[in-house]
């Protein structure tokens, strides 16, 4: 909302410095966004007045303009077309400020001569001023305007642009900030005077209106004006339009829009002429009607619509935009002018099912006062009668099916001390509320208030609503700062949170980086993963705002590709991301699953280009290692089987076992996924661990273990076994000896060495007891039946 | 007897002189204190002297041996010394040059901050709970006091789920703030409540350098006997300094959200011109930083509070404006495009 300081001064005297009243406001809830200054570049430009025009000697459509400026008289040469003798017109003196009609940057005027005659000034157009884009001629001032005063004097003006929430829609008006700045300034408001001079026969014979359907709309006011002359609206009407950001069209429809701002109240203006039967029915729309509205658009209508119509047809959509038929236009005489109320929920379902948001339909969709309706009227025809030069039917229309009466609320002291934490006068109290038009009296000997909400206050319903009203009129600064002081209520433990926590963290210590995708995702990504639609479907946004982000993910390894390549191409050489985040499964009729998911990618150089160090790639090795890592500081037991998985190479996939259930895969990214997402590093290892799953297994209760008093023996075991033969298998043989602490595989060879077909695996083997000192006999006694048993079993044999 | 004693003295000690390695004071030990050194034998053969000079001799060979075996500690010492002297001296290393690279992980910007927020409330007793990002229109807007075709909607332009009830109804979608949690969490608990709750929220927006799709917001409330709009102020002005530093000023300014009543703005002076305003304030010194309010009574009624007990206070603040500000990100799109070029900087 844009407000003029100068139209703001018809209301309420401004007595502060406009930064320090923009500063009220904004702290009182009307954020002040920015404060322009028209005619802040003017000086040096006033008032003249064009008391010749003679021709240029040397050129046929140069003019020579004689200009009277008060103390002196200026001829300059000119080559506008609309210049007349008499006119008021601003005049620039050299040096002067103007804006290039051509750039469009701000100059300063210089002396010039032009086919040999000094010129030493100009007269301006409304684009040289900053006031409008019209260059096509001199700006033309009204015959009123003071000859030699300043022309920033005459029309220069401030305009605060307004940040209004949605539950003040009084203060879409300029009457409505007014009110605002005196009760912050505490000043009187002056609201004009809207009596008029009425004539002819009384509306009731000239016009009926009839509510159909008065649950979506609660009041109907007309007025209907006779005589009225068509032309543009006077220059000052017009400024003000501009000001506010609106365009000036015709004196008609300037005055339904100036009153609009001025009250907050939309207004329209039929053509009587064109009202069939001169009967305005205001009703629901019929499924099969449309309208042409002012825009030239035709709209089809439904019976969710409120439309004002004539006895025939619809000739407006209600609150939202009238009809091209009964437009105000040249050569209308007769105006019946509408200022209604409109239930605001439906304006705003009709303007959005439309997309045809209005300076009306937004204010309507907000619920302004029914009471306002004949105010805005009346103000309305007066300005129609004085500026149209109109004759104004005896009475108005107003049909009420809606009124209601609001009871005053009960304000307590101890409710304002609750909610605040403050305790104020209460003669403090009465003058805050009366200073914004709320009247209140002293109920009951508690000290209770009884306070009257005045009319054009739709947001006040409550207690606690005039609390608000206290507490920023007085200001926020006065409210002390206290802490929470009540008991610290008990806390739910929340596993699943700190269990993603504690796993962030473990693979930040495995050099893993986080990132955090988008949870929307393609289709064309949801295809790359799952070619085949072997997976359930993904969600999808009604409104998607791209393509790219229709769906819901249903698993995190796409976002994480597509990080992975967009990386690669920035020229990262070693990449290894993590995301700990939801996947979305739908659930039928249900919010779908949220399910907590970690998944990690990694690729590229093993370390950064090092002297110390041989250029390795990360491979599917590293990935396990960080996976082997987080399991074991989560003391979760996982093992690895080989398995299937759509995008990852066969023979080099793992599955991630936890007590008996797949947690997790793990594994090198297809080729052909790999491709699909312009990967170019090979390999490339991904890998995936349902949190949730994770976390009904994992963390067994941390017992600690006694340090171990007797010393242990370690052997070396060299096995030779088929290549097809898991290492895990004899891993685990050897881990079920109870005498066996740990093993460690610290070879693996396969080649020339040992015979085709082949492998040999080396162990390293610690034996201890935690009852006594092991001998040399127990040892060898225990390695002996272990290698026994992996013959038995795997078919290995000791490597000679 | 003596005068070979003599001669044996300055022979090992003029030997001494030339040995610098501890392998040639070893031979030298052998030489002279050895069971086969002339000295040895001396002793060994005192036992056959007569007993005047065997006395003489006994105290001269044991003198010496004293003597010889001193010197040795003291060469021992020194030729120590020169060794590590040596060693060093061949054993210098550039240090200049670069160290064995280790892989170096890092949380996402997002995830510390959050982390950091959640520990300021939890040191003043609230509790950290999710929600989930897919909700009914009844916890997002309805329970909220925003029902349909309120104007109020359009603070949150909001992302539908392809999800119709059997009466044409779209009643899911994607939350556009973390405030449905506010009803979920008072709606399962009774009073005494102060919780947090940070999560991903989401909005129709088209993207840009100060728009997104997708942003983080922390939620706050605290509901309870006797919990005042001073509590309130108390509370965001602490976390405003713990966060943003112990000399940041804050203020409210009123403020609408639908579901609170008084509803205000929090902002803090700004950190780059201290309030005297500059581009990053828009000239005004403050920096606008979270919405807040008690709690409307509408909401607590719904979730079965009774207002007339029971006040409290709510607030919401968006992650990525706090980033931005802290650490001068000029494009918010920055955060989920994960450019290893950007996170590797946090």
């Amino acid at each position: 909302m844009k407000v003029s300081l100068k139209w703001l001064e018809d209301y309420v005297n401004l007595s502060l410095p406009t930064r320090e009243l923009a500063e009220k406001l904004t702290m009182a809830g009307s954020e002040v966004a920015t404060i322009e200054v028209i005619g802040e570049n003017w000086e040096g430009i006033s008032i003249g007045q064009v008391t010749a025009l003679e021709k240029h000697p040397d050129a046929d459509r140069l003019l020579l303009a004689t200009i009277d400026l008060g103390e002196e008289s200026i001829t300059v040469v000119t080559g506008a077309p609309n210049l007349e003798e008499g006119q008021k017109v601003p005049f620039a003196r050299v040096g002067a400020q103007l804006i290039d009609g051509h750039t469009g940057e701000l100059v300063k005027l210089k002396p010039a001569k032009i086919r040999g005659i000094r010129s030493e000034g100009m007269a301006c157009s409304e684009k040289e001023l900053g006031i409008s884009d019209r260059h096509e001629g001199i700006m033309i001032l009204p015959p009123e305007a003071p000859v030699g005063m300043p022309l920033f004097q005459y029309m220069g003006d401030t305009i605060l642009d307004l940040s209004i929430t949605p539950n003040r829609p009084d203060c879409l008006s300029v009457i409505g900030i007014a009110r605002e700045a005196a009760a912050l300034t505490i000043q009187a408001t002056h609201i004009p005077d809207i009596s008029y001079e009425e004539q002819g026969a009384p509306i009731e014979d000239l016009v009926s209106v009839e509510i159909a359907d008065p649950d979506l709309c609660s009041r109907y006011c007309a007025s209907l004006v006779t005589d009225v002359k068509i032309g543009p609206s006077p220059q000052w009407m017009q400024q003000r339009l501009l000001a506010c950001g609106m365009r000036p069209i015709s004196n008609i429809v300037d005055i339904t829009n100036y009153v609009m701002l001025e009250y907050g109240q939309p207004l329209h203006a039929f053509d009587y002429q064109q009202v069939k039967g001169k009967k305005v029915i205001v009703r629901r729309g019929k499924d099969n009607e449309s309208l042409f509205t002012l825009d030239g658009i035709e709209r089809a209508l439904n019976t969710d619509m409120l439309v004002i119509a004539d006895e025939t047809d619809p000739i407006a959509l209600a609150g939202v935009m009238g009809g091209a038929d009964s437009e105000v236009i040249d050569p209308t005489t007769s105006i019946l002018l509408e200022s209604a109320n409109f239930y605001g929920g439906s304006i705003r379902r009709t303007s959005m099912r439309l997309n045809l948001r209005s300076e009306a339909s937004s204010r309507f969709e907000k619920g302004i006062s029914p009471e306002l309706a004949p105010i805005a009227l009346r103000r309305a025809t007066q300005l129609l009668i004085e500026l149209a030069g109109g004759k104004a039917a005896k009475g108005i229309v107003d049909v009420y099916p809606g009124r209601m009466t609001r009871e005053p609320i009960t304000l307590s002291r101890e409710r304002i001390g609750r909610i605040l934490g403050v305790e104020f006068d209460i003669e403090r109290i009465r003058e805050v509320l009366s200073s914004l038009g709320l009247s209140s009296e002293l109920a009951g000997v508690s000290g209770n208030l009884s306070v009257a909400v005045p009319y054009w206050r739709t947001d006040i319903n409550l207690a606690d609503d005039l609390i608000e009203e206290i507490a920023r009129i007085i200001g926020y600064d006065e409210i002390p700062t206290t802490m929470l002081h009540g008991e610290i209520p008990e806390r739910l433990p929340a596993p699943l949170l700190s269990l993603r926590e504690t796993v962030r963290d473990i693979l930040v210590g495995c050099g893993m980086q986080e990132v955090i995708t988008y949870s929307q995702t393609s289709q064309a990504m949801l295809d790359r993963i799952d070619p085949q639609h072997k997976l359930g479907p993904a969600l999808r946004i009604a409104n998607p705002m791209s393509l790219e982000q229709e769906y819901l993910r249903t698993s995190l390894r796409a976002s994480l590709l597509a990080c992975f390549a967009a990386n690669e191409r920035h020229k990262q050489e070693d990449i290894r991301l993590f995301e700990v985040g939801k996947v979305y499964l739908p659930r039928g009729n249900d919010l779908p699953e949220e399910r907590e998911t970690l998944a990690g990618i990694l690729g590229g150089l093993r370390c950064d280009h090092s002297w110390l160090s041989e250029e390795d790639t990360l491979d599917f090795f590293d990935a396990k290692g960080v996976l082997e890592t987080l399991f074991s500081r989560l003391r979760a037991d996982a093992s690895f089987k080989p398995v299937e998985d759509q995008n990852l190479a066969p023979g080099r996939t793992a599955e991630v076992i936890v007590d008996g259930q797949k947690v997790g895969v793990l594994g090198e990214v297809h080729p052909r996924t790999a491709a699909l997402f312009d990967i170019s590093s090979q390999p490339v290892i991904l890998f995936e661990v349902d949190l949730e799953k994770l976390l009904s297994l994992a963390g067994a209760e941390l017992r600690y273990q006694p340090i171990p008093r007797f010393p242990e023996i370690a052997r070396d075991l060299a096995l030779v076994v088929d290549a097809d033969i898991a290492a895990s298998k004899l891993q685990d043989i050897i881990r079920s000896f109870s005498l066996v602490s740990q093993v460690t595989l610290f070879d693996v060879y396969s080649g020339d060495k040992v015979p085709k077909g082949k492998k040999s695996l080396a162990f390293s083997v610690r034996y201890q007891s935690p009852q006594r000192t092991l001998t040399d006999e127990e040892v060898n006694r225990t390695q002996q039946e272990i290698i026994e048993r992996l013959q038995r079993e795997s078919g290995a044999t000791l490597r000679s | 007897m003596i005068a070979k004693l003599d001669e044996l003295r300055s022979r090992a000690l003029g030997e001494l002189d030339s040995i610098d390695t501890s392998s040639g004071l070893e031979a030298w030990r052998i030489r002279y204190l050895g069971r086969k050194s002339a000295l040895t034998e001396v002793l060994r053969g005192l036992a056959t002297l007569p007993l005047e000079e065997k006395r003489a001799t006994g105290a001269a060979a044991n003198e010496l041996r004293t003597f010889l075996e001193k010197t040795l500690t003291l060469k021992e010492e020194a030729i120590r010394e020169s060794e590590i002297a040596r060693s060093i001296e061949q054993g210098q290393l550039d240090v200049t040059l670069p160290g064995r690279p280790s892989a170096l992980g890092r949380l996402h910007p997002t995830t510390k901050l959050l982390r950091h927020i959640c520990d300021i409330f939890m040191a003043m007793g609230f509790e950290v709970i999710e929600g989930p990002d897919v909700e009914w229109d009844y916890y997002n807007f309805e329970a909220l006091n925003i029902p349909q075709d309120h104007p109020a909607r359009d603070m949150w332009d909001t992302l539908w789920m392809d999800f119709e009830t059997e009466d044409g109804r779209q009643p899911m979608l994607l939350r556009t703030h973390t405030s449905p949690m506010q009803i979920r969490v008072m709606e399962s608990r009774r009073p005494p409540v102060r919780v947090i709750v940070p999560g991903k929220v989401y909005r129709y927006e088209a993207t840009d350098a100060t728009h997104e799709a997708m942003f983080y917001q922390i939620e706050g409330f605290a509901v309870d006997k006797n919990i005042t709009l001073a509590d309130l102020k108390g509370t965001l002005f602490e976390f405003a300094k713990r966060l943003f530093g112990e000399e940041r000023k804050a203020r409210f300014r009123c403020d609408y959200f639908p579901f609170v009543e008084p509803g205000v703005e929090m902002a803090i002076d700004c950190f780059l011109c201290n309030g005297a305003g500059c581009q990053l304030c828009s000239g005004s010194g403050w920096i606008e930083i979270l919405g807040a309010g008690m709690v409307h009574p509408d909401v607590l009624r719904r979730v079965d509070y009774d207002p007339d007990v029971y006040t409290g206070f709510a607030f919401g603040l968006g992650l990525e404006r706090m980033l931005m500000l802290k650490y001068g990100i000029d494009d918010i799109r920055l955060f989920y495009s994960n450019d290893l070029r950007f996170l590797r900087q946090f």
